[in-house]
């Protein structure tokens, strides 16, 4: 079982491939880290918030970090193209991962199928009756789904918008050299975290987050104040991120990074990360005091506000100086 | 986060407790493992706020659908935790549309064909959204 989806079911291909890899390593090397608070596209009237980047960004840039053969495909609306593809994969025996909306997934307990769109699963198999044999990073044990429902699933409509698509892999290399690949993980997901120029993407995007949430009060009804911040929650700690928003999982490739190179000053970027990440998980803490009282007292929109910015300014500090290290 | 921290909440909804996830932590010695959790009760709270929202919307149509005001397709929509727009993509219309749907006055006059496919987004029959009793509808 891994913390999070993509990364999870990237390990998942690259093991049966005989690849050793590590849910960290995968998410790192993917350059996975990152933010994005988009107030305009709405999800059941919450703006959509993010801590990762685009799903199938993970497994695009560790394949080609690795120099490993992939086939990435999409089916916009032909359902029957797209399952034909599918199952002639399967019948092969080659495992394949798919986007999904977690809304039709019948084997998941029902607390987390919301209209999601961004989950993705491994499918390894197909029994006589066209029942799929799944395996779901997020879960533990194995799960079967009927063809109906995993159509569904791979059709799902709304934000992101799966239209099928699935990914496997078709040949991987005698060497890898897993060394530069973690070098060029890092680098990527350095650029993509201190980029972006603007306020939805990235580091900037914690801070508009944080002006925005300041006027939750003003601007929103008490019942859409208190969705829009539980919905951050859910975003940072329900949907698989192995706790604080993915920064633990950060934490976790860092310190496997600085073995594999030598780096030991990458091991204290570990440890901060890890601070980080606890500041991420007290601010969760406190967003869901203000759920729970509704008008809290207790808590300030303004406190989660101040947070945010001081998380923003410690991860936009560490990414600085981890483009200083000579790795 | 330290191993011994990680929260051990059950979470009773759901069948939330069926499942559980991972978490990265680190050990005694500060090196990075996983722990199998059962939960926070900081994500439970938030889960649990949207299903109570997702009960009182639906709540809300069936109280528009008894007065008249409502169609059975907003019900449905709910149900399937759809808004307006993501049903628009499924049937092939227009977000404006799709609200227009949901009026008992403008349902009324739907051509079977579109409710048709309205039935094959919701996995029902037509029969059910035709036949449709508010008042033996399931909730959330």
């Amino acid at each position: 079982m891994h913390a999070h989806c993509e990364s999870g079911a990237t390990t998942n291909l690259l093991r049966h491939y005989g690849v050793p890899m590590t849910e960290p390593l995968a998410f790192g090397i993917g350059a996975g880290l990152f933010f994005s608070h988009i107030p305009f596209i709405k999800v059941n009237g919450v703006p959509g918030t993010s801590y990762r980047s685009y799903p199938g960004t993970i497994f695009k840039t560790l394949m080609k970090s690795l120099h490993i053969d992939y086939t990435m495909q999409q089916f916009g609306s032909n359902e029957a193209k797209g399952k034909q593809a599918l199952d002639q994969l399967l019948d092969q025996g080659i495992p394949v991962g798919m986007l999904s909306g977690i809304f039709y997934l019948t084997y998941m307990p029902e607390a987390y199928r919301f209209q999601f769109n961004a989950h993705n699963l491994v499918a390894y198999g197909r029994k006589e009756d066209g029942t799929y044999l799944i395996s779901d990073p997020t879960l533990e044990g194995l799960h079967e789904i009927a063809p109906e429902d995993m159509q569904k699933a791979r059709f799902a409509k709304g934000f992101p918008e799966p239209k099928g698509k699935l990914y496997y892999i078709t040949g991987v290399p005698q060497q890898l050299d897993m060394e530069q690949a973690i070098k060029k993980g890092i680098k990527k997901n350095i650029w993509l975290y201190t980029s972006p120029p603007i306020g939805i993407f990235g580091n900037k995007a914690i801070h508009t987050l944080a002006r925005k949430i300041k006027t939750y009060p003003d601007k929103l009804t008490d019942r859409q104040a208190v969705l829009y911040v539980g919905n951050i929650i859910r975003m940072q700690e329900e949907i698989g991120t192995g706790g604080g928003g993915f920064r633990f999982l950060y934490a976790a490739f860092l310190q496997e990074a600085a073995e594999i190179l030598g780096k030991p000053e990458l091991k204290e970027f570990s440890q901060r990360m890890t601070a980080i990440g606890d500041q991420w998980r007290n601010f969760a803490y406190s967003a869901a005091r203000i759920c729970k009282a509704r008008k809290s007292d207790l808590v300030s929109y303004n406190d989660l506000s101040d947070m945010l910015h001081q998380i923003g300014h410690d991860e936009l500090r560490l990414f600085n100086e981890l483009k200083k290290v000579n790795i | 986060m330290k191993t011994n921290e990680v929260p051990q909440d059950k979470g009773n909804y759901k069948n939330r407790d069926q499942s559980r996830k991972v978490v990265y932590a680190t050990d005694e010695k500060g090196e990075y493992t996983t722990v199998n959790s059962d939960g926070w009760e900081v994500e439970h709270l938030a889960t649990i706020q949207a299903w109570d929202q997702a009960k009182l919307e639906l709540e809300e149509v069936l109280d528009g659908i008894r007065k008249g005001a409502l169609s059975p397709l907003a019900y449905f929509m709910k149900k399937n935790l759809m808004d307006t727009g993501i049903l628009a993509r499924h049937v092939g219309k227009w977000g404006w549309q799709v609200k227009r749907h949901l009026k008992a006055r403008v349902f009324a006059g739907l051509p079977e064909s579109m409710l048709q496919r309205y039935a094959t987004t919701f996995n029902i029959t037509v029969a059910d959204i035709r036949n449709f009793n508010p008042d033996t509808a399931e909730q959330h």
